[in-house]
């Protein structure tokens, strides 16, 4: 019995010793994202730059990475002038993005992180070709347009430049709530279109290209799409429109379709325009 | 008996063929009649003379059935029992996967010394094997029951996780669920038929039937780890869940093999911990010179078991880090640089006393021979660097400081601790840990031989060469690409490092083979090592046990608020990464109920060797 009990009491000890290194450590608590009710009636540039800070630093995770050297696996975005730093990449040769200013340089970043990889920071044998970052408006980060303007306003206003991105109007909300951008917290889905031209209207589609003719609104016409591409490119297109941008056209639409849509809905959309030739 | 079964053999040949054409004519009818419309269709028009035409039905174009997508439950959907739903899944799991654990891994060791007996001709071995098996039968039914409650309580309490869990994997849940059955049959024949195939062709047979015991057990581990993986990186369904690919691409994740492979040879170290910890408790429980000299044995077999697989399990676990950085940057760096960073350094101080327990029970080990005077000079040393080595790998990276704290250190890290913090002089620290434990090992291992070999004092130079070179080649590649230059490169300088640890193990363990060969054999003494040596052999599995539960929060962890990462959000209550203090507290309970099972598993695989002396009747006036 003495030995049970001598053996009992030397692991029990000894698991409490590795229970008290847990308590000499920070406590803390890896909080889930929450969503924010923001009164845009009421919004300032102040607090939608202090909004676009918590998100850098929070939900949006970018300083994982984004930190100073020798721990950063990233560019220290905190440390540079972001907007003078965007204008010389623009400036640079190896720069092949569709970016006119500083704001639409960050932006870019942001949603196809592999546009413009900085020197060195690509992933390991892509020859910076590839950047190791996700697009943060896609699964797991999920940031709204909304949220990625509130960034862009941080990393402007920081180091005292213009901000140049305009506050969200009460009417832009309700079209990101519309198409789901960001998860509703309580889970809640978009009721899922029933026919093509519901899932047409709910995407908003006709406002960029022209359904019945070749005319260019913001993006192609698509009276012809069936006959250009094939089914495969024309699904490729919807959930993922920077892998191929037809000439001429800026990487304008948005990226997130294939997050929003139902399979449903995407097959829908695919066999509407597949059979347009 | 035979006039029997030959007026029924004539019966059953009729009935034979009675059933196959019945069958036959089944499946042709079932064919003709899956769709009568399209078989009346390419007739064309019927009309009958006279009459308008018969309005034939359209075929209906067949519905598209949407698959189904990742559910999105709100908080309302998951069941509130009024405790924390995780910390109950928690629990169960992790007891779970400890039995599972221990019964995967010993049947495996248990079948390689049952072939070293069957090799070496000496039965200690085949005895010692069927006591490993006696003292861990109960664990299968201990780890088959915590495996249900768990998947009730999953099933209870998560319920649309489940759902979609169960509509991804589908009939490969059943194919699970079978080889239950199998690995049952193969458990119970090989334990039972243990002396009844004890010799000859018959032996054949009985290691042929642990072979099967582990095939089954290894592919239910494997197919069990695919909802793991699926879980922190799903492959085979689209970005909104739908299964889009077949039950192979489903499983087949980024992250499968290497779990695979981790959770394989972690398994062994832990299985053998656990029974070295039977071990040392008999050795401790007895007086018997016979028995002391067995459980000695007994233990130093185990705790070779834990700590050869224990050495390779670093690098395992480094390419399971570098396939998660591989996937998703984010999900690495939230495991090793986010809140979940501090974990490592339990990590640290768990690895570390195993990497101490295993040495002390070596250097006390040492006792058992006379030669071992030769080497005991070096103990100090090795001492020396693993307790070194041990304090740079707890050192923390950052600390919480307040306002004075930071003013009077001079900065947020000190200027000698601070460079200690960071990954490259931990990469120095743990790969110098396992090349002198490995020394340590070595030592033991010749401590009782005198080599005869002509070329002897050659192979010792090169062995000292070897050491002082890997030596000198990891303190190198950690200090310079560390710390002069890019952080990419301090990722590829641990790649060379850990290759330098290999170096050493591979050409210690060839020269040595080699060297040792005839070798002069000298007295060695079983059971003759100090009662404190058999408490390392109880730190052992502790820190496994509780290494194994820390490991598995942090796997856990970096999905972060997801159920399934990026495909199925977590919305429930629980959808936070608790603190580490909360998570050690998780852990310490897991590990305490753990010790509290495995002690009644003992006790009861003593049970059945144990048995009670007849009643002698006592009568009035004296014995009847």
């Amino acid at each position: 019995m003495s030995v049970l009990i001598k053996t009992l009491g030397f692991s029990f000890a000894l698991t409490l010793v590795f229970t008290l290194v847990t308590y000499l450590l920070p406590q803390v608590e890896g909080e889930a994202p929450v969503e924010k009710d923001v009164d845009l009636n009421t919004l300032t540039m102040d607090d939608f730059i202090a909004m676009g800070e918590d998100l850098f630093n929070n939900k949006g995770t970018c300083t994982l990475c984004h930190k100073p050297p020798p721990i950063g696996r990233a560019p220290d975005i905190e440390g540079f002038d972001m907007v003078a730093v965007s204008i010389e990449r623009l400036a640079d040769e190896r720069y092949q993005g569709d970016a006119k200013d500083a704001a639409g340089y960050i932006l870019e970043s942001m949603v196809a992180p592999s546009q413009y990889v900085v020197a060195t920071w690509g992933k390991k044998g892509s020859n910076d070709t590839e950047s190791p970052m996700p697009a943060i408006d896609k699964a797991p980060i999920e940031l709204s347009a909304i949220e990625m303007d509130a960034i862009i306003a941080y990393l402007q206003a920081k180091d005292g430049n213009e901000v140049t991105v305009s506050l969200p109007l009460p009417e832009d909300a309700a079209v990101v709530a519309d198409t789901g951008s960001a998860a509703p917290v309580d889970g809640g889905l978009p009721a899922p279109a029933a026919t093509v031209d519901e899932a047409l209207g709910k995407y908003a589609c006709s406002s960029c290209h022209s359904m019945d003719s070749a005319d260019t609104l913001v993006g192609p016409g698509l009276a012809d799409v069936g006959a250009r591409l094939s089914v495969e490119e024309i699904r490729e297109s919807i959930v993922d429109p920077n892998a191929v941008i037809t000439e001429g056209f800026p990487a304008a639409m948005p990226a997130d379709f294939a997050d929003k849509m139902t399979v449903k809905e995407l097959d829908m959309i695919v066999k509407y325009l597949a059979e347009k030739q | 008996m035979n006039r029997l079964f030959d007026s029924i053999l004539p019966w059953g040949k009729a009935l034979c063929w009675a059933v196959l054409v019945a069958l036959l004519a089944l499946g042709v009818a079932q064919a003709a009649g899956d769709d009568a419309l399209s078989r009346i269709s390419p007739v064309g028009m019927v009309q009958v003379e006279g009459e308008p035409p018969i309005e034939m039905p359209v075929a209906v174009e067949e519905e598209v059935v949407e698959p189904m997508v990742a559910p999105r439950p709100t908080r309302a959907d998951y069941p509130n029992i009024g405790v924390s739903s995780r910390a109950i899944v928690w629990v169960l799991a992790q007891l779970h996967l400890f039995f599972a654990a221990l019964v995967l891994a010993v049947p495996l060791f248990v079948l390689t010394i049952e072939l070293l007996g069957v090799f070496t001709g000496d039965e200690r071995y085949d005895s010692m094997a069927h006591e490993f098996m006696k003292i861990s039968l109960t664990g299968f039914s201990i780890t088959a029951i915590f495996g249900g409650s768990l998947a009730l309580a999953l099933f209870l309490l998560y319920p649309d996780f489940m759902a979609y869990m169960t509509h991804v994997f589908g009939a490969q849940l059943m194919v699970y669920a079978g080889l239950f059955f199998l690995e049952s049959f193969f458990l119970y024949t090989y334990y039972y038929g243990w002396n009844a195939f004890r010799y000859g062709n018959l032996k054949w047979v009985h290691l042929t039937l642990g072979l099967l015991l582990n095939a089954a057990g290894m592919t239910i581990m494997v197919v069990s780890n695919s909802w793991a993986t699926f879980m922190m990186a799903p492959s085979g369904v689209n970005e909104v869940g739908a299964v889009i690919g077949n039950i192979w691409e489903v499983m087949k994740g980024p992250l499968w093999n290497p779990i695979n492979l981790h959770r394989f040879i972690a398994n062994i170290a832990f299985g053998g911990a656990v029974v070295g910890a039977y071990a040392a408790f008999k050795f401790l429980s007895t007086n018997d010179p016979e028995k002391r000299a067995h459980y000695d044995w007994m233990g130093y077999t185990s705790n070779f078991i834990a700590i050869l697989a224990f050495l390779p399990l670093p690098f395992a676990g480094y390419w399971l880090m570098a396939e998660i950085y591989a996937y998703s940057q984010q999900m690495g760096i939230t495991a090793m640089g986010g809140i979940l960073a501090w974990l490592f350094i339990v990590q640290a101080v768990l690895i570390g006393t195993i990497l101490l327990a295993g040495n002390f029970y070596l250097w006390a080990g040492m006792s058992r021979t006379d030669g071992s005077e030769r080497y005991k000079g070096l103990i100090k040393f090795i001492a020396f660097v693993l307790v070194v080595c041990f304090l740079i790998w707890v050192t923390p990276h950052t600390l919480i400081l307040s306002a004075s704290e930071i003013a009077l250190l001079g900065g947020s890290h000190h200027h000698i601790l601070g460079p200690l913090g960071i990954m490259p002089a931990k990469n120095v620290a743990v790969n110098l840990m396992l090349v002198v434990t490995f020394l340590s090992f070595q030592l033991y291992r010749r401590s009782d031989k005198v080599a005869t070999v002509s070329w002897a004092p050659m192979g010792n130079a090169l062995m000292v060469a070897i050491y002082v070179v890997a030596i000198a080649n990891i303190i190198f590649l950690g200090v310079y690409y560390g710390y002069f230059t890019n952080t990419v490169y301090k990722v590829g300088s641990s790649v060379a490092q850990v290759a330098s640890t290999l170096v050493v193990i591979v050409a210690g363990i060839v020269i040595d083979t080699l060297m040792f060969k005839n070798a002069k054999t000298l007295p060695s003494h079983w059971g003759r090592i100090p009662d404190r040596s058999q408490y390392a052999l109880f730190a052992l599995p502790i820190a496994f046990t509780w290494l194994m539960g820390l490991m598995g929060y942090v796997r856990s962890s970096v999905k972060t608020h997801w159920h399934v990462y990026t495909v199925m959000k977590d919305n429930s209550p629980d959808n936070f990464i608790p603190t580490i203090g909360y998570a050690g507290n998780m852990i310490t309970i897991v590990t305490v109920l753990f010790l509290l099972c495995v002690l009644f598993m003992f006790w009861v695989a003593n049970l059945s060797g144990t048995r009670q002396s007849k009643p002698i009747a006592v009568v009035e006036g004296g014995v009847a």
